[in-house]
C-alpha cells in the first residue's frame, strides 16, 4: 500500500466521527428512495401480475335482473374478449359472538365450469357444491378476523331469510383485494366479508333463475373502453342496468389506486427531497471538510506530488464517505423497501408478491450521491490546489475583519468581547453562515415534510368524523323506502336521532366531460351529516340545485352558477306501485309481496338539467348534494329514502344491533365510530409506519449536518480558540464564541426551516388527491415545534460533543498545526 | 545552479501592496552552502518559495541549470519541486498521521532515485525512531524528520526555511549538523534561511536581506563547525 493511501486510512479512522455522521445523511437519503420506489414498485408489480393471472376484468356492470341471453349480447359488442355474468348481492350477517351486525356481498361462482373472469385463488377447501345453499367460500380477511376455519358456520340474511352457512373454503380474489363494505372508508374485515355460493342455489334464493345482477367484462387490447361502456348500458337499460363502469371505478381498484398513488407521491415527492437535501448537505460539508486541508493539500504539492495525484486523494476520502453512505443507504432500503412491502401486501392480501427493484433506482440514488459528493469534495480540493504550495502551507493571513455598520450605535457596548467576536464571524463569512443556516434549515424542513401528512389526516377525520358526518351509524335499506319509514327507525331501541338521505346513482355531463357519481340529497337542517363549505363550516341546503365538491368541480370544470346535464342512472326499487300495499312505517318483512311489485325508478336513463348552486368541501368520494326533496322531485318519485342516519344512545347500542339484524329491510349498516377506529388503525399501520421511517431519517439528517458544522467551524478556527486559550480566557469563555456562533446560525435556521418544509409539504400533498379522497394540507403547531424541537436537540448534543473537544483542545499543537 | 535576475514579488491583501521582493539578483553554484541573513519580513522565504516553485513571481526571472523557474507551467513546476528540489520547513510540516518512516517515503514513493527511509533518517540520527508519529517527536526531532524527507531523493537542491527557528541551540546544532553533513557528503546545493547571525558563519556564502532586496554578500574564508555554533 502506498504511504499516501495509509495516510488516508489514518484520515478516516481520524475523522471517523464526522465521516460516519456524513454517511448517514447520505444514506438517509438513498434510504428513503429506494424504500419508497422499491415497495411502490413492488406493490405495483405484485398487482397488476395478480391481475392478469387472476383475469380481473376491465369493466362492471349490475342490473336488476337480465335474462341470461344477454350475456351473449355482450359478448358481441367489439372490443369485449370475455365475458362472466354472475349473481351479487348484500347480506346482512349475524355472526356469533358479534354484537355489531355486519355485511356480506353474497357473489355466485359458476357450478359447472371455471370462472372465466375474476377468478379466485384458493387458499384452502374447496367450492361450495352445485346449489348447495348453506355452503360458502369467504374471502381470507374475513376469515381471519373471526378466526373462522373451514367448517366454521355463521348466519346470512339472504333475500329477507336467516340462513346458516358452512364455510367450505377460504380465498383470494382479485376483486376483493380492499373488500370494503358500504359506507366503510377503510376495509374493515370483521364487518365486512365476501361470500361465494354456488350460482345454482342464489338464484334460487334472489328469484333469478335463468339470470343475472352483474356482469364483468373483459376487453381486447385495442378496445375503447368508452364505447363498450355505452353499448353495455344501452344493452343493459331495459333490464335495470345501473350504468357500467370501467376498472378506475371500481371500488377495491379505486381503492387501492389511490393507496399506490399516495405510495407513489411519497415516493415520487419525499425521497428525492430527501435524497437532494442530503446531497446538498453532504456536498456542503464535504467541501468544508477537504478545505480545512488545505496545509496539507499545499504540502503536497510542495514534495511534488502533482495536483491530479493530491485531488485523487483527497477524493478517495470524499469517494469512500459516500460509498459507505451509499451502501448503508441501499441495504437499509431494501430491507425497509421489503418490509414495507410485506406490510402493504398483508393489508390487501395479495396471494404472493413480487419484488421489484430495478438497477435503475440503486443507480439513480448512487449516481445521485457520487456526484454531489465529488463535486463537493472537488469544491474543496480545487481551492486548495489553485493556491501556489507556499500559500496554502502558511497558515491563512489573518482575515480581514470589520467593524459592523450597526456598530456605531455602539451596541455591542453591552456585549463581551467573545460575544463580538462571533457576531463578526458570521458576518466575515457570510456565504459560509448561510450554507450552514440553510443545511440545518433543510434538515428541519425534512421533518416537517414527513410529518405534516398525519396532521393533514388528523384534521381530515375531524372535519369527517366531527363536523360532517357526525351520526353514529348509517342504515341502509335494501330497497328505497317511503319517507315515513324514518318514523319507524327512530322508534327503535337506543336511537336518539334519525335523519333519511337518498342516494342516487347518476351521470354528471357538462360539455364533453362525464363522471359517475351519486347525488345525496338530504333534509335542510339535517343536524347529524352535514354539509360543509369550502372553509369546512356547516352550509344550508339550497332549496334547488346541486352542492359539489371541489374535486368534483374540478373534474367536471364546474363553478357556481352553470347547468349540468343528470343522467338518471338508479333503479332503485320502489315498493309498491307508488300507492303502497304494505304499511310504509314496518321494516319486518312483508311476505305478501312479490318481486313483481317492484316497480323501476319511474326516470332512469332520463336526463335533467341542474343548476349548481355551490361548490363546497369533501375530502371523501365525489361528494355531490341536494335537497332531499328537490331530488325526490327531480326523480319524480313520491318521498323516499335509501337510508337513515342515526345517533344511538351509547348505553343500547347491543339491543338495537340485535333488533337491526332481524330487519331484513336493512342491507347494512356503516358504523361510524369503527369506521373511524378502523380509518385510525390502518393509519396507524401505514402513514405512520412510513412517517415514523422518514422522521428517523430526517433526524439522523438533521443531527449530521448539525454536528459536521459544529465540527468544522472548530477546526477551521482552532487556533483562534488555542490563541484565546492561551491569552487567558477559560474554555467556558472560548466554547462561548463557538456555541454561541452555533446558536445564531441555529435561530436563524428554524424559521427558515418552516418555510422550506411547507412548500416540501405543500408540493407532497399535490400527489395525494385521488378521486377516493382529498387530502387537505394541514401543518399543525405541534409539527413546527417538534421539528425545531429535533434540530434544538441536534444542535444541543452537537453542541455538547464540541464543547467536549474544545476542553481537550491542546493549545501548543493547535498554534503549531492543524488538529 | 541557480542564476536570478531582478526577481519581484509584491502581494496584495486588501488596498495593501506588500513588497515582498524589491529585485533581487543573485547566483548559486553547485554543492555551495548558503545562508539567507535578514530580519523577519525582509522576504527571505519569498525567494525561497520562489526558488523551490512553491510560489510564483511578479516580474524577474530565476533559472535552474539553464531553465526558467519562473517561466514553468503548473505541471513543470511539480516535476522540478519532485526531481530536484528537497524543502525543510520552519514548521516542520509533517504529516501528523503518518509516521517518521512513511513521511519519508510519501517522498521517496515518488522520486526517481531515491534513499531507502531507514537510510534517511539514519543521515539524521533518528535511526531509533522510525515508527513515530510526528505528535511523539521532539521539536527537534521533527526537523530532523523533515530533513530525512528533504534528502531522501537525493535532491540537488535544498531549501530550508529557518530550519532551527523554532528550536532550542542544543537541538537546532544537530539539525544544522545533518544539513552541513547532507551538503559534504552528497554535494546538495544547500540554500539556509535563518535571522541568527550566529549560523552565518557554517556556510561558504553569505546573503545579507533587507527591505526584499539583498544588501550585502559575505564569503567565508572560515568556516565554523555547526558544533562550535553557539546562540
Ligand atoms: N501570502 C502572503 N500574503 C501577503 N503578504 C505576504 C505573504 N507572504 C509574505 N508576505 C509579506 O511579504 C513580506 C516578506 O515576507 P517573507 O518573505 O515571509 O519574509 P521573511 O521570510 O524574510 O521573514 C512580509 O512583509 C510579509 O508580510
Ligand atoms: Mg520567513
Amino acid at each position: 500500500m502506498s504511504t499516501l493511501d495509509k495516510k488516508l486510512l489514518r484520515d478516516v479512522a481520524r475523522l471517523w466521527a464526522q465521516a460516519l455522521a456524513i454517511a448517514l445523511v447520505l444514506a438517509s437519503g438513498v434510504t428513503t428512495l429506494i424504500l419508497a420506489v422499491g415497495a411502490y414498485r413492488s406493490l405495483e408489480e405484485t398487482r397488476s401480475a395478480y391481475y392478469e393471472r387472476y383475469r380481473f376484468a376491465d369493466i362492471f356492470a349490475s342490473a336488476k335482473r337480465a335474462p341470461q341471453f344477454v350475456e351473449r349480447q355482450i359478448l358481441e359488442i367489439p372490443g369485449v374478449a370475455a365475458a362472466e355474468t354472475r349473481i351479487s348481492e348484500f347480506a346482512l350477517l349475524d355472526i356469533d359472538g358479534m354484537v355489531q351486525p355486519a355485511t356480506g356481498v353474497a357473489v355466485s361462482v359458476p357450478d359447472h365450469r371455471d370462472q372465466r373472469l375474476n377468478r379466485i385463488y384458493m387458499r384452502e377447501g374447496r367450492l361450495p357444491e352445485p346449489g348447495r345453499i348453506d355452503e360458502v367460500v369467504v374471502n381470507e380477511a374475513f376469515a381471519k378476523a373471526h378466526k373462522f376455519e373451514l367448517g366454521s358456520e355463521f348466519h346470512a340474511i339472504l333475500n329477507g331469510y336467516k340462513r346458516p352457512l358452512r364455510i367450505v373454503g377460504i380465498a383470494l380474489s382479485p376483486e376483493f383485494i380492499y373488500a370494503l363494505g358500504p359506507g366503510d372508508l377503510i376495509p374493515d374485515d370483521r364487518r365486512f366479508g365476501v361470500l361465494w355460493m354456488s350460482e345454482k342455489a342464489l338464484e334460487a334464493v334472489y328469484d333469478l333463475e335463468g339470470a343475472f345482477n352483474y356482469v364483468s367484462v373483459k376487453l381486447l387490447r385495442n378496445a375503447i373502453e368508452a364505447d363498450v361502456i355505452d353499448q353495455l348500458d344501452t344493452l343493459l337499460k331495459r333490464y335495470g342496468g345501473t350504468g357500467a363502469f370501467a376498472r378506475k371505478d371500481q371500488q377495491s381498484h379505486a381503492f387501492i389506486d389511490a393507496e399506490l398513488k399516495q405510495l407513489k407521491a411519497m415516493a415520487q415527492v419525499i425521497p428525492p427531497i430527501f435524497l437532494l437535501v442530503s446531497a446538498f448537505l453532504i456536498n456542503i460539508t464535504l467541501s468544508r471538510l477537504i478545505a480545512l486541508e488545505r496545509e496539507q493539500i499545499g504540502l503536497l504539492k510542495a514534495l511534488g506530488y502533482t495536483g491530479l495525484a493530491v485531488s485523487w486523494h483527497y477524493m478517495k476520502l470524499v469517494l469512500i464517505i459516500a460509498i459507505v453512505g451509499i451502501a448503508i443507504g441501499a441495504v437499509a432500503g431494501t430491507w425497509l423497501g421489503q418490509g414495507l412491502t410485506r406490510l402493504y401486501g398483508d393489508f390487501f392480501h395479495f396471494p404472493f408478491l413480487i419484488f421489484q427493484r430495478g438497477v435503475d433506482i440503486y443507480v439513480i440514488a448512487a449516481s445521485i450521491s457520487l456526484a454531489t459528493a465529488a463535486a463537493g469534495g472537488v469544491r474543496g480540493i480545487y481551492a486548495a490546489l489553485t493556491l501556489p504550495p507556499a500559500v496554502a502551507m502558511s497558515p491563512p493571513v489573518p482575515t480581514h475583519y470589520a467593524h459592523l455598520a450597526v456598530e456605531k450605535f455602539h451596541i455591542f457596548r453591552h456585549f463581551s468581547q467573545l460575544t463580538v467576536m462571533a457576531v463578526r464571524h458570521i458576518v466575515r463569512w457570510p456565504i459560509r453562515a448561510g450554507l450552514t443556516v440553510l443545511g440545518i434549515a433543510m434538515s428541519g424542513s425534512l421533518l416537517i415534510t414527513a410529518l405534516f401528512s398525519i396532521d393533514s389526516i388528523d384534521y381530515m377525520i375531524d372535519v369527517v368524523f366531527f363536523q360532517a358526518d357526525r351520526q353514529d351509524a348509517t342504515v341502509n335499506f335494501s330497497d328505497v323506502r317511503p319517507a315515513e319509514v324514518l318514523q319507524s327507525v327512530e322508534h327503535l331501541p337506543g336511537v336518539l336521532a334519525a335523519e333519511p338521505y337518498r342516494s342516487v346513482s347518476v351521470r354528471l355531463h357538462h360539455g364533453h366531460r362525464q363522471r359517475k357519481l351519486a347525488i345525496t340529497g338530504k333534509m335542510p337542517g339535517a343536524d347529524l351529516s352535514r354539509v360543509l363549505g369550502r372553509n369546512d363550516v356547516p352550509v344550508a341546503l339550497p332549496e334547488s340545485g346541486l352542492l359539489v365538491s371541489e374535486r368534483v368541480a374540478k373534474l367536471l370544470n364546474l363553478k357556481r352558477g352553470d347547468t349540468v346535464d343528470v343522467e338518471i342512472l338508479d333503479a332503485s326499487r320502489v315498493r309498491g306501485p307508488l300507492g303502497l300495499k304494505v304499511d310504509p312505517t314496518r321494516l319486518t318483512p312483508d311476505p305478501d309481496v312479490k318481486p313483481e311489485d317492484f316497480k323501476a325508478s319511474p326516470v332512469r336513463g332520463n336526463t335533467r338539467r341542474v343548476q349548481i348552486a355551490g361548490i363546497i368541501q369533501s375530502y371523501l368520494g365525489l361528494a355531490v348534494f341536494m335537497d332531499l326533496r328537490a331530488l325526490n322531485e327531480l326523480l319524480d318519485e313520491s318521498p323516499v329514502v335509501s337510508g337513515v342516519h342515526i345517533a344511538i344512545d351509547t348505553n343500547r347500542t347491543d339491543a338495537l344491533y340485535r333488533k337491526i339484524k332481524e330487519l331484513p329491510a336493512v342491507s347494512a349498516i356503516a358504523l361510524q365510530g369503527e369506521a373511524l377506529r378502523k380509518f385510525r388503525e390502518t393509519l396507524a399501520t401505514n402513514i405512520y409506519i412510513m412517517t415514523a421511517v422518514y422522521v428517523v431519517l430526517s433526524v439522523i439528517i438533521a443531527f449530521g449536518v448539525v454536528y459536521n458544522s459544529a465540527r468544522i467551524q472548530l477546526s477551521e478556527r482552532a487556533r483562534e480558540f488555542a490563541s484565546l486559550r492561551v491569552l487567558g480566557f477559560s474554555k467556558a469563555e472560548v466554547s462561548h464564541v463557538l456555541l454561541l456562533e452555533l446558536a445564531l446560525l441555529v435561530a436563524a435556521a428554524v424559521p427558515l426551516a418552516w418555510i422550506i418544509g411547507y412548500g416540501f409539504a405543500w408540493a407532497t400533498v399535490q400527489g395525494f388527491e385521488s378521486d377516493l379522497y382529498s387530502i387537505p394540507f394541514v401543518i399543525k403547531a405541534n409539527t413546527y415545534a417538534f421539528s425545531t424541537l429535533v434540530v434544538l436537540a441536534a444542535a444541543g448534543a452537537s453542541a455538547l460533543l464540541v464543547r467536549r473537544r474544545i476542553d481537550r483542545l491542546n493549545m501548543i499543537e493547535a498554534l503549531k498545526t492543524r488538529e | 545552479m541557480f542564476a536570478v535576475e531582478g526577481l519581484i514579488k509584491i502581494y496584495h491583501t486588501g488596498e495593501l501592496e506588500i513588497h515582498a521582493l524589491a529585485g533581487v539578483d543573485l547566483a548559486l553554484y553547485e554543492s555551495e552552502l548558503a545562508v539567507l541573513l535578514g530580519p523577519s519580513g525582509s522576504g527571505k522565504s519569498t525567494l525561497l518559495n520562489i526558488l523551490g516553485g512553491l510560489d510564483t513571481a511578479t516580474a524577474g526571472s530565476a533559472h535552474f541549470r539553464g531553465s526558467e523557474i519562473t517561466a514553468m507551467s503548473e505541471r513543470e513546476l511539480t516535476r522540478y519541486r519532485r526531481d530536484h528540489v528537497g524543502f525543510v520547513f520552519q514548521f516542520y510540516n509533517l504529516i501528523p498521521s503518518l509516521s517518521a518512516r512513511e513521511n519519508v517515503s510519501l517522498v521517496t514513493e515518488i522520486s526517481p532515485n531515491p534513499m531507502k527511509p531507514d537510510e534517511a533518517l539514519g543521515l539524521v540520527g533518528l535511526g531509533h525512531r522510525l515508527d513515530h508519529f510526528p505528535a511523539q517527536l521532539s521539536g527537534g526531532e521533527q526537523q530532523r524528520v523533515a530533513i530525512a524527507r528533504a534528502i531522501a531523493k537525493r535532491p540537488e537542491v535544498l531549501l530550508c526555511d529557518e530550519p532551527t527557528g523554532a528550536l532550542d541551540s542544543k537541538t537546532g546544532v544537530q539539525v544544522l549538523e545533518a544539513l552541513t553533513s547532507v551538503n559534504e557528503e552528497l554535494g546538495t546545493t544547500t540554500a539556509v534561511i535563518t535571522h541568527n547571525v550566529a549560523i552565518a558563519d557554517i556556510a561558504h556564502r553569505v546573503f545579507y536581506f533587507g527591505d526584499g532586496k539583498i544588501v550585502r554578500t559575505k564569503i567565508n574564508k572560515r568556516r565554523v563547525a555547526p558544533s562550535k555554533v553557539q546562540w
